[in-house]
Parts: structure tokens; sequence; C-alpha cells
């Protein structure tokens, strides 16, 4: 292995109110791929952003190449030969690739040679197999493309360094085998790797070293031929993992939710179901796997109401409910827990009594005639909160300085107590910590159990494989294949969710059409 | 005796592009101004401010040239208002933009009060450019006019150029669709921001000045009449791209044209109802741009109105 090419010494970084980074220590050598482990909130990405110079630390210094650096802008981090790959792609969808590759670049004149900077960019893009065409538009780019683009714009400023932020987290695992062998390519040339994960699998399968934080402190830099998968587990989350959940065997009842044929526009007015039939019986969860932007987001939201089919039907309990106003469907028994918290699922400036009380503010005894018992409702928020186990520091605050987990907490509570037959769940873990995430999927489990008829739709394959009766793949906005979990294979579903496989491995009524 | 109405077309035509070339100014500049993710709604005060400082340079000096460009800076100067208050502040630019359009009515208002009723001796002088004002029905039109029209043509192109095949085009549009990104990329977003949003006032300022200086040469208050307003609807008609501000700049001066030879020709039309015809236009213009662009999907800027702030946590 090289020299060591980058240095970080005691690097500390507040924000108010957290302390994102704690003294922290951590160095990368020449050709290796170095992974940055925690959880959500450890201080990874903080880390990074002050590498790339969008952050700048409270205390500490950085080495490149034993030198004292001092990095006060993504700008110098470039001249400095620092790349960061950022969760969020920072790519501008309008503009293509080659305007993407070159803004920002100091090295070109006013007037743009496109037709030398695609040359260039051909180039780089053979050199790593990265397959790109210079002249396409971003927003038509899949998501896997989009990522090598923006390994192209590093390697275009010519970075020896490239961070990666969770850069699988939106990838199939086949894309994701695909990114490794481009990676496993760039440090046979010499560049160095730090790569950003909280996904204890794939990280054994590519690091060299890797560093563990927790909290914003470092808990230790190990090798991984001398680590097992379980203690690093450990090391990240501070106790012992439960990898597999309890459940009871399935008893289905009767079917609650009845999808035919059904189709949708998504913003932007562009077909994006095309003809989903799927039926769901109570006690089932099914879920619902695929990568994001395949119309997943916009079934859940036609099924409770919030988006109009434009054809085909949906059921609850027999009773057809499509186009419905989203309160009718409520009535039917449908409760949703939505993708986005704090702008679908509650109101951030509203207190959490305030957003406990949605669901059922205009019934007895919580309202009475047009005034609000608000001692009602305090009593009511209580219950919830003791029944989920919520941290709620000041009840009449707004809602929105609460953590993530207690918002969803708070959420899940809501919902679940109105009984419903079926609940929708949209990523219901994404954001969570470890302790968080292990009660939601109790929790939904435990739903499951009294009957409920749940689709949970995620990016999560490990959280599908964990929790679901039944997997279903969406992609292109069609079902494109169903297995019971006992076939449950991730190859194949990966396979699925690439659009690679098609062939539909359906069982019972499900009559879909590919 | 009945006019030809060859020459008549001729003469209408002529002064459907003098009058828009008041608007096409501002819409240009704000097409930039807008691109970069900042919404100025204070045309109208420093087109205003403009025509004034415009006016009366030229009232004082009698250098008209030297007149326009004073106009020209001091709308700059207005926009640097607004720029400090919604870029470096982060304040709401929309407040800020309808401020400064009642503070330049307002400070025109007071200080323009010497020069109400007084009128330049000279207008910007028509130069007739050799060769090109020969071709037939388009000659006379285009290429009778003045250095500030002529201006405007070479503007249209320069920044249509400037925005798609140069850095300078990709930094501010990018800039204006994800600043975040911009800024990752090493783009200085405060930077593109200050120099787009002080284009746009000078632009205003021009074109307030040119309506000073040569299509209504005397001082009145609020003289500019609602057309900064005119602009901004412009602008999305114009759906941010320098040539189609040309089609709605010279829409809304046909329908002015129009409306004031009727007038001198003297109809039985009552007056307020013709004046109103130019705003009446660009109430279906924008309806007609609004389909448009829903249609087409063709964005607003995604980060307009919006202001940016690196350390957000």
């Amino acid at each position: 292995m090289g020299a060591i090419v980058l240095q970080v010494k005691n690097i500390s970084k507040h924000f108010p109110g957290v302390l994102a980074n704690d003294h922290i220590n951590f160095d990368l050598r020449k050709g290796e791929i170095h992974t940055l482990l925690g959880e959500n909130g450890a201080g990874k990405t903080t880390l990074m952003n002050i590498l790339d110079g969008i952050y700048y630390p409270d205390e500490g210094e950085i080495y490149l190449n034993g030198k004292k650096v001092d990095i006060r802008s993504p700008f110098e981090a470039t001249k400095n030969g620092i790349g960061m790959i950022h969760q969020h792609f920072m790519l501008v969808d309008t503009l293509t690739v080659l305007e993407n590759v070159v803004l920002g670049l100091e090295s070109q004149g006013f007037y743009l040679n496109k037709k030398k900077i695609a040359e260039r960019i051909k180039e780089i893009s053979q050199n790593y197999n990265l397959n790109i065409n210079p002249y396409a538009k971003i927003w038509q780019l899949s998501v896997g493309e989009q990522q090598r683009v923006e390994i192209i714009k590093t390697l275009f400023r010519g970075a020896k360094i490239l961070i990666m932020d969770e850069p699988t987290a939106v990838l199939t695992p086949q894309e994701a085998d695909t990114l490794f062998k481009i990676l496993r390519r760039m440090i046979k040339e010499d560049k160095s790797i730090i790569f950003i994960s909280h996904k204890l699998d794939e990280v054994m399968k590519i690091s060299d070293r890797i560093t563990v934080l927790r909290k914003g402190k470092l808990v230790g830099t190990v090798d991984k031929k001398e680590i097992k998968q379980k203690e690093l587990a450990k090391m990240m989350v501070g106790r012992e993992v439960l990898f597999r959940l309890d459940r009871n065997p399935i008893r289905r009842k009767g079917e609650v939710l009845k999808i035919e044929d059904l189709e949708t526009h998504n913003d932007k007015g562009i077909i994006i179901l095309r003809g989903i039939n799927f039926s769901l019986p109570g006690g089932e969860i099914f879920g619902l796997a695929g990568v994001s932007g395949n119309g997943q987001t916009e079934l859940a939201e036609v099924i409770v109401g919030l988006r109009r089919a434009i054809a085909g039907k949906v059921y609850i309990k027999g009773e057809e409910v499509t186009n419905l106003c989203p309160k009718a469907i409520t009535k039917e028994g449908t409760n949703y827990i939505p993708p986005d918290r704090l702008k679908v699922g509650l109101v951030p400036n509203l207190s959490t009594v305030e957003n406990a009380i949605l669901r059922r503010y205009d019934r007895e005894p919580i309202s009475r005639g047009i005034f609000l018992n608000y001692e009602e409702a305090a009593k009511y928020t209580r219950e919830l909160i003791k029944q989920f186990n919520i941290m709620v520091p000041r009840e009449n605050a707004p809602v929105k300085f609460l953590s993530g987990g207690n918002l969803q907490k708070l959420i899940l509570a809501r919902e679940i107590r109105e009984e419903p037959a079926l609940l929708i769940a949209v990523h219901p873990s994404r954001g969570l910590d470890v302790g968080a995430t292990e009660f939601v999927r109790k929790k939904l489990l435990e739903e499951r159990d009294q009957g409920v008829a749940i689709l949970l739709i995620s990016e999560d394959l490990e959280e599908l494989l964990m929790i679901s009766d039944r997997i279903g793949v969406i992609y292109e906005g069609k079902i494109v294949g169903m297995v019971d979990i006992d076939d449950a294979n991730i190859n194949e579903i990966g396979l699925m969710m690439a659009g690679v496989h098609k062939n539909p491995l359906l069982k019972g009524e499900e009559n879909v059409k590919v | 005796m009945r006019p030809d109405a060859y020459a008549i077309t001729i003469i209408l035509l002529a002064a459907t592009v003098e009058s828009g070339t008041i608007l096409l100014f501002p819409i240009i500049g704000e097409i930039f101004t807008e691109r970069s993710g900042i919404l100025n709604l204070g045309i109208e005060g420093m087109m205003i401010i403009g025509a004034l400082v415009g006016f009366a340079t030229a009232f004082m000096t009698g250098q008209i040239y030297w007149a326009f460009f004073m106009g020209m800076l001091a709308g700059g100067l207005a926009s640097l208002i607004h720029a400090f208050i919604s870029i470096t502040l982060r304040g709401n630019q929309v407040v800020s933009g309808l401020a400064l359009s009642i503070f330049g009515l307002g400070v025109t208002n007071f200080y323009g009060q010497e020069f109400v009723n007084l009128q330049l001796a000279h207008t910007i002088p028509q130069v007739i450019i050799p060769g090109l004002s020969q071709i037939p029905f388009f000659g006379p039109i285009l290429f009778k006019q003045d250095y500030m029209v002529y201006l405007s043509y070479i503007l249209v192109i320069i920044t249509w150029f400037i925005l798609f095949k140069t850095k300078a085009g990709i930094q501010l549009r990018a800039v204006g669709q994800n600043a975040q990104a911009a800024d990752a990329m090493g783009v200085n977003v405060y930077k593109v921001r200050y120099f787009w949003t002080f284009f746009g006032g000078l632009m205003a300022g021009a074109g307030g000045a040119y309506l000073t200086l040569n299509c209504a040469p005397f001082w009145l208050d609020g003289i500019t009449a609602g057309r900064g307003w005119v602009a901004i609807a412009l602008v999305i008609f114009a759906r941010w791209n320098p040539p189609y501000a040309l089609i709605g700049a010279y829409l809304f001066g046909a329908i002015n044209a129009l409306q004031f030879q009727l007038q001198s020709m003297g109809t039985t039309i009552p007056s307020a109802l013709l004046s109103m015809q130019p705003y009446f236009l660009t109430f279906i213009l924008i309806i007609v741009a609004t389909l448009l662009v829903k249609a087409k999907h063709i964005g607003v800027p995604k980060e307009l109105g919006i202001p940016y702030a690196r350390e957000e946590k």
C-alpha cells in the first residue's frame, strides 16, 4: 500500500446544538479504498464536507502529502485534487453532461469549445468504462449514469482523491457491482478513494481499511482483513445488532386492497404508472421494491387519494374508492405513512399535540362543536407518547424540533391508532438510526399480526426481505415480478429492479401484464 | 386626401420598433436576473429612475448619449439595493422588489418636480444605415432608427450567445437551476447573482432613459406608466430566452403604436379604452405563455426567489 496522501488531525465541527465532529483523526493512503462507516448522524458527511471545503472546521488541521492545507471552498478542494461525489448529485439537470462537466472550471476560455471537451470526456469515459454520451441532458439519464457523470466530473478536474458519499444508496445491486468495478480500476491508477457507507456487507466487499464513527466521535480504524462483519456492526452501533426480526407465521384474511389496471401521471404530466394490478389480503405485508422514480410513490398517492388516477380502479374492502378525496378514503380504513415526514406527514410549525390530533380533531371528544377541547387533545397525545415511547421535550413546541425517529414514531402512532384495515407505508425507516428503524419494523409486524394489510414501499432491499411476506418489483410503472418471501432471491430482485429480468414470477390470481 | 396605406404601415411598424425597444432592454435584463435566481420586481422603479436621470442629464448638459449612459447607470445602482437585500441579507425578494418600485416612483416624483412639463430640445438622433435601409419594407422599419435601437438588436444576439455558448452562460444557468450544485463545482453564486442583478438594473435604466430621451422627451410623474410590470410579465412570455423577448416587446410596441395612431387620427373610441389595449394584450400574452410553459414543460428557473446560503443545517 502506498504512502499517506491525506491526513486529518483533530478535526472538530459544531452546529447549533450538535457536535457533529469531535476531534476526528483519519488518514488515507495512495491506491486504497478507505471506508468511513457510521450510522446516520455519526458525522461522516460533515467530515467529508470539511475536506471538500463546504464547511470550515472549528478546530483541527488537514495535511495533503505532508503539507498543511487550508481548504475554504469546493473550488480550493478541486485545486488540491480532492473531488467529492455527494449523496444528492450536484448536477444541474437542465444542462448537458458536457456543460455540467465544465461548470466552474477556470481553465476554459470565455467561449466553450464543445468539440474538444467532448473528446476529453470520451477519453476518460473509455479509460474507466464509464460509457456516457457527453451531449445527453442530465434529466434524461438514469441514476447510475448520473453517478458516472459525477465521476467523470471529478476525473476531468484531475482529482487524485475521490470522496463518495453513500454512492450505492440509489443503485440496484447490479449497478453497485458495476460501480465497484469502476472504483477498483481507479485505485489501480493510483487514485485514492474515501467511501462512505452504513451498509456492512458492501463495506466488507470493497474496502481496504475502515474507519468507524459514532455520534461524531472516532471509534477506530481497522484493516478489513482483520475484522468480521459482526464486530464492525458492534463498533458502529455500540451494541449487538439484530440481523433478523422474529416473525409469526402468516395468517392471511380476506382481500383488503385490490388494484386494477391503474394508470396515473407524475408531477410533470408524464405517465408514470402503466397498468398496475395486484391484490392484498389482510394480515400480509406486501413489499414493493424498485429504484426510485419508477412510480412507487405515485402509486401510494393514488391509493390514498392524493393523486388522480387517469385509468384503472382501486378497491378497498370490495368498495371502489378510485379518485375519492383523501378523507373519504381514510374513512374506508386506509392510513398512510408518507415518504416525507415534514412535508406531508406533519405540519412542521404546529405543536406535537396539534399534529397528533390531525386525524381526529373533527370528532368527539376532541372536537366540541366549533371548538377544540385542548385538554382532551393533550390527553390523547400523552397516550400516544407513552404507548409509542416518543421523546417529546415540550408537547406544545413546534414539532419540527423533534428528531427524525421521534417524528416517524409520532406519525406511526397517529396512523396506527386509527385502527386501519390498510396501511400504506412509504420509506418508513429512511434516515432513521438503528434503534428507531427496529422499532418501526417491529410495529409494522405487530400490525400485520393484528390482521392489517400493509403495503410497504421501500428502496431498502434488506428491509423488504426482513419483514415482507411477498415482494413485488416495480419498474417503469409496471409490476414486473412478484415472489413469495420464501422464494425471494436478492439477485433476481435486483435484476428485475434494473428492468433486465422481465419474467414475472407470479402466483395466484395476480395477473401482471408486461 | 387619403394617406397611402403602405406608408402608414411603415410608419406604424417603425414606431412599433421604437416603442418596443423601451421594453426590450428591461426584459432582457430581467431574463438574466431571473436566470440567476433573483426575482427583481423593482423594474418599474429602476426604469423611472433611469428615465428621470437620463432626462435631467440631457436637459442640463445637452449630451444625449451621455444622458442615456447616466440613466442606465442610475438603474444599475438602484438594482444594487435589491441585490444587497436579497443576496447578502437573504431577504424576501418579492417585498424588496416591490419596495424598490415604490421607492423609484416616490423619489422621481420628488426630484422630478422642477422638470415637470419641461421638454428636451433634441431627442436621440436618427441614424440611417446605408445599404440596409434600402431593403424594401424592412429597411425603413428596422434600419432608419437610432443607435439605441441598433444596440438593442446586437444585445439580443450577444445575450443569446452568452447564455448558451459561453462559460458565463453555463454558470448563470447552473446558479439559477441548482445553486448548491453550482457552488459545489466552484462557481461563486453570490458573485454571479450580484453581477446579473446589476446587469438587470442597467438594462431597466436603459429602457427608462430611452423612453424620456426619444419616445416621450418630456417629464411627467409616473411616466413609465407600468411598463416595468409589463416587462416582468413578458419575461415569462419570452420563456427566459432573449430572442423571444424581441417578439414580446414588439407585440406590445405594435399595439401601443396602433392605439397612438388611432388616437391621433381622432376616432370615436374613448382614448382611455385605447390606452388600455397594450396592457390588455399583456394579459393575453401571459395566459398564452403560461399555457405554453405548462405544455412544453419549460420550467421557471428552479432557484427563482430562493436565497442561497451555504451552511444551512
